[in-house]
């Protein structure tokens, strides 16, 4: 009965107890999910365009973080620095193209996953010997001040990037859906053979994802260095994005962002009611539980792709 | 084909055409020509290098040794984008359609060469871009309503049946309006009433658009009855080349389908 009591009902008791506390924690993981799903976009966007499960997607935000550091280091201006950062990355789309997708057409999908972690240890390495390993402070001007609004909590620095967040998964989608360039590029992740038949340029269609990607990690980093600083750890949060892509499905971009967000919301409750329970400091691996839990139920995510096999 | 029918000038010529697979060789020094308008078949028994001829033709595969003319264009080998561009598209045996899309815009893809504006307006959706898509909307409504697809426009193709997603991928390769068509079995695995169908779709589609087709196929009674001439191949060399009459009496074909007695 005891185990029954803490688990099963005083952590609901809490949640009725305290209504407003209650929306601070869903709106505090709403803003941390936010993040997740930024990072998740990268991920999707590479999955769409080349069926390719990009591990480095989280090298790629320190990568672009550290640049744009580096850059305002030496006194570029900050929109300068942005745009410099962003050629950077377009830069790099193209040589990853040129040297890596080039050679691995048609190859199984675990090839390219492989070489998406060696992609990893290039732009981790790349990063740390052009801009060093120090942890760095990155400030773009955005006003990291909290504030009530109607007895609850927020902080306008989560505020701002959820609506970058927004607005960029607005562009994506009508991108995606929309667009002749958005339609290539949903027939090259759907069947190389049949776009190259048709005569779609597989390699223009690659560089243009990867730069887009890239655009994603530049966000993603911006969004993230100026919360927690530009460092190494950065490549962590790429894992976060996973149970995100579990719940909300490899090929679905709005499915990113609501993965993310019941990632958050999922985990800082757990860890506010079902924390002291464990003993606290569950946030960090209960993600990872939940994802498994719903994979067993929908594996294709929430607004996944189910193709139907014809056997 | 009963009545005596005009073709125009060689719009394909393919001359020495040699492919190996490690020590198998696949093709071996075959040549052929496409006249303009003609229904072109292919046949041979499995494994005969029917599919890999198309596959040369359009770019997939790399022989080893051959010209390739287009259009009185050489070339030694030929680049897939570069082979759509110039007018060819073609169907695959195993259906090789976007399976995760509508048939609507599956067909569009295949209008993808034919949009000039570049990818900045495409991508901002906008102005010229806007106009442009929406001519190409109706180009493939064209295509959609030719082979009678209408009510499955929006259905996304992988729920298809397999005789419709057939039709789905010749509309795609139509909606390319392209010179030469090539036709990897398109009547594989179809009943008789389907079979019937398509061969009306095709026949229609050489006559009404004059577009040179290129077919391989199966079915020896559909080969006989829609193609102009008909190009032979056993173990990847040529055996025979001729109206469909000429090469039914000719022995070595004969002997490839039926088996040589040996004594």
């Amino acid at each position: 009965m005891e185990v029954l009591n803490t688990f099963f009902v005083a952590p609901f008791l809490d949640m009725g107890s305290d209504l407003i506390f209650l929306t601070e924690v869903i709106i505090g993981g709403m803003m941390a999910g936010i993040m997740y799903s930024l990072v998740a976009l990268g991920f999707v966007l590479i999955y769409k365009a080349s069926g390719v499960f990009n591990y480095a997607q989280g090298a790629m935000v320190l990568f672009a973080a550290l640049t744009l550091v580096g850059l305002m280091e030496r006194h570029v201006p900050l929109v300068l620095a942005i745009i410099l950062t962003m050629g950077v990355m377009i830069g790099l789309a193209f040589l990853i193209e040129r040297y890596m997708l080039r050679k691995l057409v048609n190859q199984a999908q675990i090839i390219l996953f492989m070489a998406a972690i060696g992609l990893n240890f290039v732009f981790e390495g790349a990063g740390q010997i052009a801009w060093g390993s120090n942890v760095k402070k990155l400030d773009v001007g955005i006003p990291d001040k909290s504030f009530e609004f109607g007895g609850i909590l927020l902080n306008s620095f989560d505020l701002f990037a959820a609506c970058t967040a927004a607005i960029l998964v607005a562009i994506l989608a009508l991108f995606f859906q929309k667009t002749p360039t958005g339609r290539a590029l949903r027939a090259v992740a759907d069947d190389h053979q049949a776009a190259l038949a048709v005569g779609i340029p597989l390699n223009t269609i690659w560089v243009i994802v990867w730069s887009v990607a890239g655009f994603v990690a530049l966000v993603a980093g911006i969004m993230w260095g100026g919360k927690a600083g530009v460092q190494f750890s950065l490549v962590l949060i790429a894992l976060k994005a996973l149970p995100v892509l579990i719940l909300g499905g490899f090929e679905s971009v709005p499915g990113a962002i609501i993965g993310g967000l019941l990632i958050g919301i999922f985990e800082k409750i757990s860890e506010v009611y079902w924390g002291p329970a464990f003993g606290g400091a569950i946030e960090g691996w209960f993600a990872y539980m939940a994802a498994l839990i719903f994979l067993m139920f929908r594996p294709q995510g929430l607004f996944g792709e189910k193709i139907i096999e014809r056997v | 084909m009963t009545q005596e029918r005009q073709f125009g000038n060689t719009i394909l010529n393919v001359e020495n055409v040699s492919l190996s697979f490690g020590g198998v060789k696949a093709l071996d020094s075959v040549s052929f020509d496409v006249l303009e308008g003609e229904v072109r078949a292919i046949i041979g028994p499995n494994g005969a290098g029917k599919s890999s001829m198309l596959n040369c033709i359009n770019g997939f595969y790399k022989p080893t040794e051959c010209t390739i003319a287009f259009k009185g264009e050489s070339h030694h080998q030929m680049e897939t984008h570069q082979a759509a561009s110039m007018g060819i598209a073609r169907t695959f045996q195993n259906i090789a359609l976007f399976k995760g899309m509508t048939t609507l815009d599956n067909v569009m893809t295949g209008r993808n060469l034919k949009m000039k504006k570049n990818f900045l307006w495409q991508s901002l959706y906008f102005g010229p871009a806007v106009k442009e898509e929406l001519e190409h909307r109706e180009a493939a409504e064209r295509v959609i309503d030719f082979l009678e697809i209408e009510s499955i426009r929006k259905t996304v193709v992988g729920r298809l049946p397999y005789g419709l997603q057939k039709r789905v991928e010749l509309a795609r390769a139509l909606a390319a309006e392209p010179e030469m068509l090539l036709l990897d079995e398109p009547m594989a695995g179809m009943n008789h009433e389907e079979k019937e169908d398509m061969c009306r779709y095709i026949l229609d589609v050489n006559e009404q658009f004059s577009t040179t087709i290129v077919l391989i196929e199966h079915d020896m009674s559909v080969v006989m009855d829609i193609s102009d001439r008909v190009v032979v191949l056993d173990y990847g060399e040529k055996i025979a080349d001729g109206t469909p009459d000429e090469v039914r009496a000719n022995q070595r074909v004969v002997d490839a389908y039926l088996g040589v007695k040996h004594d």
